[in-house]
């Protein structure tokens, strides 16, 4: 794997969604403009010890700040557990848990049960809103957690869960998870002599998410900062179970120059292969569409864990891949373009 | 456990009780229901089941307002526990076999943030194979999770446990979590005479609990569960130890105070004829009642017999035993589930641990009986007095492990 001579990201704005369905839904969180947020308290603190270029603490600032300091945070074990909490230290200006890998919807379910609890029983104020909010990786979200995080929603407790996607098990060193693409180089799903790295699709888990009925279930991408915080907004505002699936490009594990960081985020939905929508109440709407949908190369060659498919021996791979892609936009389309229930 | 009429007849010890008919598991659901904790959150396994089924009847018919929470599994019936303990409200949860085997993970998680969770166990076996009657190889598996454990006799000392296991979980002194347990089927579905302590008693025997530093309290936020590095585990893993060995006083003073309220005073142990006795028998669980029969019958035919039965597995009380098995001519030891591999199987380990550290050699036999649910008969027990007689004599004994009730060697 190398890391050098990535093609130039493009350069991208300060944030500002660009489709009408969005500008609307954002005249309602007026308190997202830069002004209020620059003078906010950031209740991560600086000084953690997550890799350099990593998105992960910029999506967490983004979530805390709309969330605010009433808020419980259940971290399930990961990359961001262990960066932000080496004792005695702590990131966490707000209350903290973490128990388990598998078990961070389980752990929040108790939470809010017994938050339910005091309220009912008067040892807790009911007209202060307390947000619980997980943060889990792909490992602990797609594979290991993805029992736990499915009982706790069918049993509609008020949590908001945000999947923090690097599409690996980056914390244990790179290995593949059911989020990890097709044709990704991991430590366990190598490049070898008859293989092209991951030879699965990676999982739908946001639709797996929106099967379950929850009330509130999107995509998001940091550099589209608005809509994303615009997205914790609502999740928090429904009285049962949220989830945002967001994606957290990794210098490391995908052998990416540092300093590409959040860029990718934005040639990730700019090639389709992260689609930013939300599905609210079961009615499914596309938040953001590109301007010219760009081909999935694109992306590919920013990053060394895909070196291998750009070879001309695995043209076959390459387009298989942007033939999955364009199908699931296709298909994403439709689906955001159907007659909505209620609507 | 065969009981006689005169205890069947017998007032209760005190008027602020009412008798009732109850089996070991409806006997827990009803210290629930006077707990009436702040959550409880649990998954169906037999021979527990009836605990829940019977505590979502209350919460169906409002009699307690716990949030419960119909998990989708034990491991995050724990889990969830380990939330709502966290967040500072009194978390329980009820479980049997496999569901303790896959709380395993959560279960050490909960001793090591010292979170008072009360967990309702029924005996079962372990698979596999598949089986569904009682022996202690499910609670045995979790006996260095960091977990307090109590094992009950019947079904009264299960509805007294589930009461004294919150004192003694949020103990200052103790914070730890604790397992209580009743053996799969002989108790909790037996029908048995127990006596019910009023709520207003209840209520008061259990007070508030209002934890140092729950996450909910977003005004002094902490951090809990972080990751420790080899520079400061060592520490935090000798005060667990440490407040397992408060748990040794704490549990005798809850069980003191616990008498005062109900007549029923409990220790870490409970002696049958056992100061003059010479040979004794020591015991988990329900086959206490059983050996306690065979005893009074071998002590009218002139045997000098006795049955120690131990209610605190962790913390063990290794001095205490070893007290009290000073001087004895043999000692029998049953064991209803197998440490494969191991010099011994579990109790034994622990009763020839704390006659060595007490500097006695007493001929010792370790019997494994009841796997799977078999009967502990009658005529197993007087056998075990038997042996021990013979060993008596000899001095010595050989072979130390045996089987009682095994088809072949």
């Amino acid at each position: 794997m190398t890391i050098s001579g990535r093609a130039q990201i493009p350069a991208h704005s300060e944030g500002n969604p660009g489709d009408k369905g969005k500008a609307e839904a954002m005249t309602t969180a007026t308190k997202l403009n830069l002004r209020t947020l620059a003078s906010s308290e950031e209740l991560l603190a600086p000084g953690h010890r997550l890799c350099a270029g990593c998105t992960e603490p910029i999506v967490v600032r983004q979530v805390l700040q709309v969330a605010g300091p009433n808020t419980v945070v259940v971290n399930a074990t990961g990359c961001l557990e262990v960066s932000t909490t080496l004792y005695p230290y702590s990131s966490w200006r707000v209350p903290w848990l973490h128990s388990l890998f598998a078990n961070a919807a389980a752990t929040v379910s108790g939470v809010e049960a017994a938050h339910k609890a005091m309220v009912k029983r008067g040892r807790l104020k009911e007209d202060e809103r307390m947000n619980f909010v997980v943060f889990a990786g792909d490992g602990g979200t797609y594979d290991i957690g993805l029992q736990s995080l499915s009982g706790a929603v069918e049993r509609g407790h008020r949590f908001l869960y945000v999947c923090l996607n690097n599409e690996a098990y980056m914390n244990t060193g790179i290995q593949r998870s059911s989020a990890t693409p097709f044709g990704a180089w991991t430590t366990t799903s190598p490049v070898g002599s008859g293989t092209v790295g991951k030879s699965q699709p990676r999982k739908d888990m946001t639709r797996v998410m929106a099967a379950h009925g929850a009330p509130y279930v999107a995509q998001a991408s940091p550099h589209l900062w608005k809509d994303l915080m615009r997205k914790v907004e609502k999740a928090l505002s429904v009285d049962g179970p949220s989830f945002i699936n967001v994606l957290v490009p990794c210098p490391r594990g995908w052998r990416t120059d540092v300093e590409l960081g959040i860029g990718l985020c934005e040639v990730a939905v700019d090639t389709c292969i992260w689609p930013l929508y939300e599905v609210e109440d079961g009615r499914w709407r596309l938040n953001h569409k590109p301007r010219v949908k760009k081909p999935c190369v694109d992306w590919l060659k920013l990053q060394g864990r895909f070196d291998h498919l750009l070879r001309p021996e695995n043209a076959g791979a390459l387009a298989g891949q942007q033939g999955q892609i364009d199908d699931a936009w296709e298909s994403l389309l439709a689906q955001c373009n159907a007659p909505q229930r209620g609507a | 456990m065969i009981a006689s009429p005169s205890r069947l007849e017998r007032k209760p010890a005190l008027a602020n009780q009412r008798l009732a008919s109850l089996s070991g598991s409806l006997a827990v659901a009803e210290a629930m229901r006077q707990t009436n904790p702040d959550v409880v959150a649990a998954y169906p396994i037999t021979p527990s089941t009836l605990m829940v089924e019977k505590f979502s009847e209350y919460v169906a018919n409002r009699l307690v307002d716990t949030e419960f929470v119909a998990v989708e599994s034990e491991h995050s019936a724990m889990s969830a526990c380990v939330g709502a303990s966290a967040a500072g409200g009194r978390a329980q949860t009820v479980t049997s076999s496999q569901g303790l085997a896959y709380m395993w993970e959560v279960l050490y998680v909960a001793a090591g943030l010292r979170l008072p969770i009360v967990l309702h166990c029924a005996n079962r076996a372990l698979s596999s194979p598949i089986n569904i009657h009682c022996d202690h190889s499910d609670t045995m598996g979790a006996r260095d999770s960091g977990w307090i454990q109590l094992y009950a006799e019947n079904p009264q000392e299960a509805y007294d446990n589930a009461l004294m296991a919150v004192r003694i979980a949020e103990h200052g002194d103790v914070l730890l979590p604790v397992l209580h347990t009743q053996d799969g089927f002989t108790v909790t579905h037996s029908l048995e005479r127990v006596e019910l302590l009023d709520d207003k008693t209840v209520a008061a025997f259990l007070g508030d609990y209002s934890p140092a530093h729950p996450v909910l309290d977003t005004r002094n936020p902490v951090t809990l569960g972080a990751i420790v590095m080899p520079d400061a585990l060592f520490e935090m893993k000798r005060q667990n130890a440490e407040a397992m060995h408060n748990a040794l006083r704490v549990i005798g003073e809850v069980g003191e105070e616990f008498g005062e309220i109900s007549g029923r005073h409990y220790g870490l142990l409970e002696k049958h004829m056992v100061d003059d006795a010479d040979l004794v028998v020591v015991v988990l669980g329900s086959t206490a009642g059983t050996a306690r029969t065979i005893a009074s019958q071998l002590r009218v035919a002139g045997m000098k017999v006795g049955v120690l039965r131990v209610r605190s597995f962790r913390p063990f009380p290794t001095q205490e035993l070893a007290e009290t098995l000073r001087g004895k001519a043999a000692v029998g030891v049953m064991d209803r589930a197998f440490s494969f591999g191991a010099a011994a199987n579990p109790l034994f380990a622990e009763v020839m641990s704390a006659l060595y550290l007490h500097g006695m050699n007493v001929p010792l036999i370790n019997y494994v009986y009841g796997i799977g649910g078999r009967d502990a008969t009658p005529g197993q027990l007087a056998s075990v007095y038997r042996d021990l007689a013979l060993a008596a004599s000899a001095g010595s004994a050989d072979p130390m492990v045996r089987y009682l009730g095994l088809r072949g060697p």
